[in-house]
């Protein structure tokens, strides 16, 4: 009836969705380049023509050095950076959507329940303690604060959260202890397609060991993993297959 | 419901006033008219604020100027006026205005609420029931009930228009809760044929009933603010309440000590200098028709 | 999932100024719309045209009640809107001076909706009173107190139990939390947040503070002259910045 918002100017329309069910997410040819117009317009091109296909149970390693762009295309495949061509394929609701082609609250719904993403970072919110932190994704998708926190405890003691630490704001938590409320929040959900950005990169090895386990579970019960993993062990271990990123010649 | 036809009076229209250079009922007869027709509007919307050409009368604002307009424009050479402030008769407000319009309109006056056909009041009803046929005129120093809470007319004129009478309970609301009662005594605001809030003058709250499917007309001046409503006869009005705190009336566990009633509102006088203090009935024609009556207070209080 | 509200080519101009150009969105039940942009971007016209306060030049805004019927709000006749206004909507002010009766204690405030939508019943309206009180973390001892005796934050907390406690489901928001102190900002952000999810508001969020929009809205417009230069969901827009305007916006702003 009308138009709203546009939000990737680039991205095509006219795309058709894939045919084959056997994947969970498609990536087909992304382009990302980054303008910075307060500095003299300077155009960092970063993707040039990704692809990547992903299947149940799979988990695949994105490699490359730093600045490569492994860590913008796993962010581009979960919105965050909006591509400037190319299409994003997504099994959900066994149906394909096209991310780049979703209206916000499409988006919105596709990230309650398909798609994961365990950052290298939390983002405190002042005054709310970790156990609520970690169990939003559950309530957003309708659990009662008890239920959803049933689950967030269970994972926050898989991975040797101490239990003093939960009912605090994690505002002034070590590194690893934020990771941690981090991948429970994320793993709190079965997302059917889950992204992990550096997700063992401040965890010791008794820790690593649990996140191993967390994923080598994720992927026997059928979801897709992507990831980038700097620590080259859990990478073997989880991974089978790796996307390698080479840096783009600034044009 | 209609008054028999001999007790309609039609005012006099052009006739010369018994008071030289002055019209009959002082005002000149275009700006009756034009108070009439304003009445005529309050009385088809009951309880609804009418703007009307307020003039400067030879009295200061406060003094009852709206009411005096009002009689002036109704007044008749047959009625027979009574003028009642805090329900006496012989009050400097009451006896100033009835000797005001004796000279104008050499109307007779009296001080009978029985025998009255026009009651111009401030700040009671008479205890004796109105009639069909007599009209009350009150005094109005403030005539918009939300006043209190907005001060613009454009909006409070809107609140009317959409029903917006929310704002009115919360005034009640902190009587609770400050009281716990409502402590509004004077002035309690009203609900006019369940549409529109008025306030009824600064009578006390034991008078509000009697508003309500009265007989006689009801009419409502505001001199200074310029605004003229009404209440016709036989019509509804509710006092604002809560469900679990109904509205109720004053009431005293003692008698006027004059005549002996019960159930009339009574003042509290203060009779000398050594704080002694009687009750006696606010309503003076109402006390000493009793008393004339053969009722005595005086054993009943001891 | 249908939208709430649905504006579509909303235009305001003040002679020669646009102060809204063109603005079209949809908002979904739940969601937060954050609208940024610097003083004259015009976001405070667009919050003031949604809810009514303003005459519009042209464009359409449809509201979608709770039966389910929807309103063409620029057809809406004003006794219906200010009912709408009352009931279904609500209205938080950045100066709770604006928005409370400072002169009525905290009790009467939160209860006059209750007032204006019918209830006659006091214990009731106050046990009603009491439960929002707690919702926004206002000791019940403080019911029967004025709001001027409140502090900042705690005055902001006591409009938004007026505003909400009739269950409105779209909340127009004007800098709620400005002039506030960070820590207090920070209570009732969070205060914010839950509400928003235990009453599945939608809420149309306007402010210049990016550490607001952060924490609280789900999707952003940035508006620059009258008009929307960019927008999408929160984290797009404040991650990967494409306007010039929001670049420097976001690049000007300490990572909150």
């Amino acid at each position: 009836m009308m138009q709203i918002e546009t939000h990737y100017p680039g991205a095509n329309a006219s795309v058709a969705p894939p045919r084959d069910r056997s994947h969970r997410l498609i990536a087909q040819d992304l382009h990302k380049t980054f303008v910075l117009h307060n500095q003299g317009g300077i155009r960092l091109p970063v993707l040039a023509g990704i692809s990547l296909s992903v299947k149940p149970g799979e988990c695949v390693a994105l490699a490359g050095i730093s600045g490569s762009g492994k860590s913008t295309f796993l962010r581009s495949l979960y919105g965050n950076y909006r591509i400037d061509q190319g299409a994003i394929w997504l099994l959900h609701n066994n149906q394909w959507v096209n991310l780049p082609q979703l209206v916000p609250h499409e988006l919105i719904e596709v990230r309650k329940t398909t798609i994961g993403y365990v950052s290298q970072f939390l983002r405190v919110i002042p005054r709310v303690p970790a156990l609520t932190i970690a169990a939003e994704p559950l309530m957003e998708l309708g659990q009662s604060q008890a239920e959803a926190e049933a689950v967030i405890k269970s994972l926050f003691e898989q991975l040797n959260l101490p239990a003093r630490l939960w009912d605090l704001s994690p505002t002034t938590f070590s590194g690893g202890e934020k990771q941690r409320i981090n991948i429970a929040r994320a793993f709190s959900v079965n997302y059917p397609i889950l992204l992990l950005d550096e997700p063992t990169a401040s965890l010791d090895a008794t820790n690593r060991e649990v996140v191993i386990k967390l994923i080598e579970d994720r992927k026997s019960q059928g979801c897709a993993l992507i990831g980038i993993f700097h620590d080259d062990e859990v990478r073997s271990r989880v991974c089978n297959r790796i996307l390698t990123f080479t840096p783009l010649s600034h044009a | 419901m209609t008054p028999p036809l001999d007790k309609i009076d039609i005012p006099a229209k052009g006739k010369p006033s018994p008071e030289p250079g002055f019209n009959f009922a002082y005002l000149d007869e275009q700006t009756k008219r034009s108070i009439r027709r304003a009445l005529l509007k309050a009385v088809a919307i009951p309880g609804h604020q009418i703007p009307f050409g307020s003039r400067e009368m030879p009295m200061s604002y406060g003094w009852g100027t709206g009411g005096i307009q009002v009689t002036a424009s109704v007044i008749g050479q047959n009625d027979v006026l009574k003028v009642i402030d805090q329900g006496a008769d012989d009050t400097t407000n009451a006896v100033n205005i009835r000797r005001f319009f004796k000279r104008v309109c050499q109307v007779e006056t009296t001080e009978s609420t029985a025998k009255a056909t026009l009651i111009q009041t401030r700040h009671r009803i008479p205890e004796t029931p109105l009639q069909q046929g007599q009209i009350m005129v009150y005094q109005v120093p403030i005539p918009e009930p939300l006043r209190w809470i907005e001060p613009s007319e454009v909006e409070t004129r809107k609140m009317h228009a959409l029903e917006e009478y929310g704002p009115m309970y919360v005034k009640l609301y902190e009587d609770i809760t400050h009281f716990g009662h409502i402590a509004t005594a004077y002035d309690y605001p009203v609900m006019v044929n369940d549409r529109y809030m008025m306030r009824p003058s600064p009578i006390p709250r034991f008078d509000n009933p009697k508003l309500d499917m009265s007989p006689a007309l009801q009419l409502f001046g505001a001199g200074r603010e310029k605004r003229i409503y009404a209440i016709p006869p036989y019509t509804k009005v509710k006092s604002l309440d809560f469900a679990d705190h109904p509205f109720s009336v004053e009431s005293w566990d003692k008698a006027c000590e004059f005549c002996g009633a019960t159930d009339s509102y009574l003042d509290e006088v203060v009779i000398d200098n050594d704080g002694g203090r009687m009750w006696i009935c606010s309503d003076t024609d109402y006390c000493s028709r009793r008393q004339s009556e053969g009722e005595d207070g005086t054993t009943l209080n001891d | 999932m249908e939208p709430l509200l649905t504006i579509d080519q909303l235009s305001k101009t003040y002679g020669r100024i646009r102060a809204c150009d063109r603005i079209s969105f949809a908002l979904y039940p739940g969601q937060v719309l954050g609208i940024i942009g610097e003083s004259g971007s015009g976001k405070t016209t667009l919050l003031r045209a949604i809810a009514g306060a303003i005459a519009l030049d042209s464009g359409q805004l449809f509201y979608r009640r709770q039966m389910g019927d929807v309103l063409s709000l620029t057809q809406l006749s004003e006794p219906r809107r200010r009912i709408l206004m009352r009931s279904e909507w609500g209205f938080v002010r950045q100066n709770p001076r604006d928005g409370l009766r400072m002169n009525v204690t905290a009790g009467a405030n939160i209860g006059e909706r209750l007032m204006d939508i019918g209830q006659r019943h006091y214990g009731n309206i106050r046990t009603e009173a009491a439960q929002w009180l707690a919702q926004v973390e206002i000791g019940e001892e403080r019911m029967d107190q004025l709001p001027i005796h409140f502090s900042g934050g705690m005055q902001q907390r006591l409009q938004l139990a007026r505003v909400l406690v009739t269950k409105p489901r779209l909340v127009l928001m004007d800098e709620p939390t400005g002039g506030l102190d960070v820590s207090v900002q920070a209570r009732l952000l969070d205060l914010m947040r839950s509400l928003v999810r235990r009453f599945q508001l939608s809420v149309v969020l306007v402010t210049h503070d990016i550490g607001v929009v952060r924490l609280l809205a789900h999707r952003l417009m940035v508006m620059q002259n009258g008009q929307v230069i960019e927008a999408g969901l929160t984290d797009q827009v404040l991650d990967d910045p494409h306007h010039p305007y929001t670049q420097q916006l976001v690049s000007a702003t300490l990572t909150p």
